[in-house]
């Protein structure tokens, strides 16, 4: 194997090495490049591969607010706040984590302790304006109460936008038609999780 | 009694010759925004009417109602008047351009060329060349270092292909004997095995290359490049000024796809079953999709280039062309 299998770093097969134009010297070395670049006709290849293109009519435009693209479940768009599953209550326990790693400081919540002495978010808000959707709420969450939606049409007309707990938090009517889907938007865990559950070790 | 009728039959092709081409020219701006999204896999103008058509209505709208500005330091006669010689120069042009065979309305006989003159070729190409001055003028006269070097840039894209040009079209002119656009279709009357194109393949290549080189198309745009000199001559430029200067240039395109059709590919003498008016359509069609074409294939080149090009391949090729066409009509 020569030195370069080793020194190759790219993976793609079928990767064309360029070693640079072969050197022109004589007269007759550059009559040979004429005429090897005049009867290969690259330009035409170029002509064909737009009249191609231009008849396979294989349109890449998406007339936005029309048609709107897929977002992937990995995109960090606005938040959304889930509730439980079995009683429907938040499933914020205002632990406040979300608050502290949150690196623009957009995120504001209040909380209080109430008569059964559990701890109630009373305020939640996102400053839009500020969030630059890093995802560390949804990713340092521990009741995977926060995650990030796909709704990115997030222009507005204030410098900073706001989002309260009653704007992000799933709606109760859409939570009885069972809508809120599980596990949809970054910092949910994968379909796959249960398999990656270890018991913790006790050993020491 | 004659002269008077004479005078009002001309005065009304004028304005008929002149209104068509212009809106062709105008129709030509859509045409070329959508084959160009096409071969780009996009979709051009969608917004305005169905697929975009009024799009024209609504550039027009823009450009004649756009506040009309002169920049401080302009040569400001010059400044004014460059768009103007760019735009007549190009419809003066059309003038001497036959479009369709003869008809006749109402029992009178009409013939579609404004004026038949006995120089014809001459006086399209010279005419054309004029509309020269107007990137020139505009360049000289705007104050701003990317006009200056788009005025130079003109002058010598003017000196190259010019040359070119006429010496191309020479070889076709001694074959025909005749400098009138109408005679040179009459001789190639009979089919498609009569058209010039095969007795003077060279010739026609050459004429393209001077014809996109003329019109400031793709390959060749280097008068108003932008990446190079941000909008060339037309960089002060805005509104009505501006929009002129496009008029000429898309008036310009048709000229010559028209000319191209007539001298080399036969004209509008009957093809097959095709009828001569239409087949002329068809051509100048054809001619004006391939100019948009080739802008959506190929890059441009740079002003040493084009002059290399001009001066070292294609007039010696021409001057041989003449030379052999000589050899072989003795």
């Amino acid at each position: 194997m020569e030195l370069r299998g080793f020194k190759s770093r790219n993976a793609t097969p079928g990767y064309i090495y360029f070693e640079g134009e072969t050197e022109v010297k004589t007269p007759w070395d550059r009559f040979k490049r004429f005429s090897s670049r005049a009867v290969k006709g690259e330009l035409f290849v170029g002509l064909w591969i737009v009249l191609r293109e231009m008849l396979k009519f294989n349109i890449h435009t998406v007339q936005y607010p029309q048609e709107k693209l897929q977002m992937s479940p990995r995109y960090r768009a606005i938040h959304r706040l889930l509730r439980l599953f079995e009683s429907g209550h938040e499933r914020c326990i205002g632990c406040g984590l979300c608050e502290k790693i949150c690196i623009s400081n957009c995120i504001k919540m209040d909380t209080k302790v109430d008569e059964k002495s559990r701890k109630l978010v009373t305020e939640y808000s996102i400053n839009f304006g500020r969030c630059i959707f890093c995802g560390y709420c949804a990713e340092v969450c521990p009741e995977l109460a926060i995650v990030h939606g796909d709704d990115y049409e997030y222009a507005s007309e204030q410098r900073a936008e706001f989002g309260f707990r009653e704007d992000m938090l799933t709606p109760l009517d859409k939570f009885k038609a069972n809508k809120q889907k599980e596990f949809p938007g970054f910092g949910a865990l994968s379909k796959d999780a249960d398999k990656f559950v270890k018991k913790t070790p006790l050993a020491y | 009694m004659i002269e008077t009728a004479l005078i009002i039959e001309t005065v009304v092709k004028a304005v008929v010759v002149l209104s068509v081409v212009a809106g062709m020219g105008a129709f030509a701006t859509f045409i070329e925004r959508k084959v160009l999204a096409f071969m780009q896999r996009r979709l051009g103008p969608m917004y305005v009417g169905p697929y975009g058509l009024l799009q024209l209505a609504a550039d027009g709208i823009k450009l004649f109602t756009k506040e009309d500005i002169i920049p401080q330091n302009t040569i400001k006669p010059i400044f004014i008047i460059a768009p103007v010689i760019a735009a007549s120069s190009a419809f003066v042009a059309v003038a001497a351009v036959p479009y369709f065979p003869e008809f006749t309305v109402f029992g009178y006989t009409v013939h579609p060329i404004v004026s038949d003159i006995n120089v014809g070729l001459l006086f399209v190409m010279g005419a054309a060349s004029v509309g020269m001055y107007g990137p020139l003028l505009a360049g000289l006269s705007s104050a701003n270092k990317w006009s200056l070097l788009g005025g130079a840039r003109a002058v010598i894209q003017l000196l190259s292909f010019e040359v070119v040009s006429g010496l191309s079209i020479l070889a076709p002119i001694m074959m025909m004997g005749t400098l009138s656009l109408i005679d040179m279709n009459d001789y190639q009357i009979g089919g498609v095995a009569n058209w010039l194109i095969w007795k003077q393949p060279l010739a026609f290549v050459l004429f393209a290359i001077a014809g996109f080189a003329e019109t400031n198309r793709t390959p060749f745009d280097l008068i108003e490049f932008e990446a190079e000199i941000v909008s060339g001559y037309a960089t002060e430029y805005s509104g009505m000024r501006w929009g002129l200067f496009f008029i000429g240039e898309y008036a310009n395109m048709i000229t010559i796809s028209v000319l191209v059709s007539i001298i080399f590919l036969g004209g509008y003498n009957d093809m097959w079953f095709i009828p001569g008016a239409l087949a002329m359509l068809i051509k100048v069609s054809l001619w004006i999709f391939l100019f948009l074409w080739v802008r959506a294939a190929w890059p441009h080149i740079r002003p040493d280039q084009l002059m290399w090009l001009c001066w070292k391949v294609l007039m010696p090729l021409s001057l041989l062309n003449v030379l052999i066409t000589g050899i072989v009509l003795v």
